[in-house]
């Protein structure tokens, strides 16, 4: 079996003594089999979850406060923990819906590693007592489907999942689930939406947590593909073993993926919280600098939702409050980096009409609101646009997004940071995403908005003729 | 021929067996049939909606919500270009103009012998292999405009038929779950109880 690490088949670098958790497998070009894994310390998670019980092993998930991987960085205990006493049946659904512009880490764990998520699926499922699990796989990802229906038919075959799981009184089945092509979906009250057939729009809340009321009605929990693929590292070494990486309020590692203008793009597995984004641009074992020596102009630092950063900002360690802080969130641990030739208004188009495409079309803020932040946005780039439509785009945000925005801190303009989180008048984060893709740009680089629209007309009333 | 062919009535049937209510089935459902036929049909559309006893409006309320799935025929190659911002710093929008010139198409439409339809296409989860396609979701890093007349030569020659199935193919491979291991998925008004491992409360009054 070969060991290469090929830049074809694993984007990413992962040599190194970085400490590695979840992609620990990914130096071999084998890590999908069943004989891979298991030569490699498979499913000893699952062994030493059955010997320790299910109460212990949920305490240990709990005492490793792993924060959820999604997005919104929960600690997955707790959601745990939210499931109401005494109904059954319960269910485990595994987001793996990932299509956060940026984001690259869910689908290179379930193509390069399907046993491992299998294992951390078993091992949530035992823990908190979920009768079926489904993994909901986004549509697109074919080569992700191919890997995990192989990987869960031998391990059906080999009797980690399913009846009598290794001879014990633990059984569960493990659905594969194909989406279809829908971003929203992502969001988990609309992922259990689409889990039930339906068009995946997101839940009215209250209430708030699929854990008291998911798919059809029962307790469910929404765990995201990174959050379980780190449960074998913590049921086989145990949670002090895993808060001994990282800080305290970010333990373990975290995948994160660094796009665009860098010289060495790739998926890396990080130490949480202590690694700021000057070691990821910058570092030799990471991205190693901008290309071509040019300048760093801005950054996204969590995926395309987030606000973006500027070179102020790069002594920022990868940590949720942290970021939260300085006017932007860390999301879903992806980093798109832009250097000085970027066109500003241009590049923000990108996102926009991602997320005005993307507007499932339940919240009329949303709906409306994104679809028009997008034809400003295209006028304006376009050379149609006015400075009024500067304002504009303003006004249209605060119908999303009212009250103060989050942005970074710029030295330049002499502008301090407003932190997270905002106010929004709709029920997912689609809409905000739309309006903070543009305000962000727009705050930190408004001259080069300014210099691409020409003065508003100034209208004048037609004179009544008197008499 | 738009209704499922016995054996995909088969799988069909497997599939809808696996969740606990039968609505669930209907996305993977719209995939097979969109496998079979390269697209949903509405006669395909009236064969799930009597296979997962709803209606037909239901049926089409779901599957328009969803990208992927087309309702007249396309392309047996469905090229999607990546135009998100990862891609766009990096030559996306250039590829796309080679491409629809390559093609002698615009994006959106699909080639006159039938082969190739071509779509800009939103965030593909490859942002560090910049700027990437989608050939029938199978992806393609780094594409410069020579990789994408390779490609399509290559497509038209039949070299990549072993490694991109026709469209509507999600998997060359499915799930199968061995009846004597399928634990089962209930109806959740028929539980009342627990799953057998976890140790029964016993309630302190």
């Amino acid at each position: 079996m070969s060991t290469a690490i090929t830049r074809e088949y694993t984007p990413g670098f992962y040599e190194g003594d970085r400490p590695k958790i979840v992609t620990s497998r990914f130096e071999y070009e084998d890590s999908h089999t069943l004989e891979r894994f298991e030569a490699t310390g498979g499913y000893e998670g699952l062994k030493a979850a059955l010997a320790m019980g299910p109460e212990a092993m949920a305490g240990e998930v709990k005492a490793s406060t792993l924060l959820g991987r999604g997005g919104a960085g929960f600690p997955a205990g707790v959601k745990w923990g939210f499931t109401p006493q005494g109904v059954w049946p319960r269910y485990l659904v595994v987001n793996g819906d990932e299509s956060e512009p940026g984001t690259y880490k869910d689908r290179l764990l379930m193509e390069r590693d399907p046993h491992q998520l299998i294992e951390g699926c078993l091992i949530a499922c035992y823990a908190a007592g979920l009768s079926q699990c489904f993994l909901y796989v986004r549509g697109e990802m074919a080569l992700a489907h191919e890997r995990i229906a192989q990987a869960l038919n031998d391990a059906y075959a080999a009797g980690y999942v399913g009846k009598n799981i290794l001879g014990s009184d633990f059984g569960v089945d493990i659905v594969l689930h194909w989406g279809a092509g829908a971003y929203v979906v992502g969001e988990e009250t609309a992922l259990i939406e689409s889990l039930e057939g339906e068009r995946g729009m997101p839940r009215l809340k209250p209430p708030y947590f699929p854990a008291a009321v998911g798919l059809y009605g029962q307790p469910t929990i929404v765990n995201n593909v990174e959050t379980l693929a780190n449960l074998p590292f913590i049921a086989a070494n145990g949670s002090a073993a895993f808060t001994a990486i990282g800080t305290e309020t970010s333990p373990g590692t975290r995948m994160v993926a660094i796009s665009g203008h860098v010289k060495r793009p790739g998926v890396y597995e990080i130490v949480n919280g202590s690694t700021t984004f000057r070691d990821i641009i910058y570092g030799d074992e990471f991205c190693q600098g901008i290309r071509d020596g040019n300048e760093l102009k801005a950054f996204v630092p969590g995926g395309g939702s987030a606000p973006w950063f500027v070179a102020d900002q790069l002594d920022i360690p990868f940590e949720g409050k942290e970021a939260g802080a300085a006017g932007s969130m860390l999301g879903s641990g992806a980093v798109m980096v832009m250097d000085h030739t970027t066109d500003i208004p241009e590049a923000a188009l990108t996102l926009v009409r991602f997320y005005a495409h993307e507007s499932c079309g339940k919240c009329v803020p949303c709906r409306e609101g994104g679809t028009w932040l997008l034809r400003i946005v295209e006028r304006i780039c376009s050379g149609h646009g006015t400075d009024a439509d500067l304002d504009q785009l303003l006004e249209v945000g605060q119908s999303i997004c009212p009250g103060e925005m989050p942005h970074a801190a710029s030295e330049r303009l002499g502008l301090a940071a407003v932190p997270f989180p905002y106010k929004m008048t709709t029920i997912c984060f689609v809409g905000p995403s739309a309006y903070a893709s543009i305000h962000s740009p727009l705050t930190l680089f408004r001259d080069e908005f300014e210099a691409k629209v020409v003065p508003a007309p100034k209208r004048v009333s037609i004179p009544v003729a008197a008499g | 021929m738009s209704r499922l062919t016995d054996s995909n009535l088969a799988i069909a049937r497997e599939i809808i067996s696996r969740y606990p209510r039968k609505k669930s089935a209907l996305i993977p459902l719209l995939h097979l049939t969109q496998e079979q036929n390269g697209y949903v049909t509405d006669e395909a559309m009236r064969h799930l909606a009597e296979l997962l006893d709803i209606t037909p409006a239901e049926v089409i309320g779901t599957a328009t919500f969803y990208e992927m799935f087309k309702f007249e025929p396309v392309g047996t190659y469905v090229i999607n270009v990546c135009q998100t911002l990862s891609c766009a710093l990096l030559g996306a929008g250039n590829l796309m103009h080679h491409a629809e010139a390559k093609l002698g198409i615009k994006s959106g439409s699909t080639t006159e012998d039938g082969m190739f339809t071509l779509e800009a296409a939103e965030c593909q989860a490859a942002c560090t292999e910049a700027p990437t396609l989608q050939v029938n979701y199978r992806h393609r890093y780094r594409v410069t405009t020579d990789d994408f007349d390779q490609l399509v030569d290559d497509l038209r020659s039949g070299a990549l038929s072993g490694e991109i199935p026709p469209h509507g193919t999600l998997g060359r491979n499915r799930q199968h779950i061995p009846a004597d291991k399928f634990v089962g998925a209930p109806d959740p008004d028929d539980v009342t109880e627990g799953p057998a491992w976890i140790p029964v409360k016993v309630e302190s009054t």
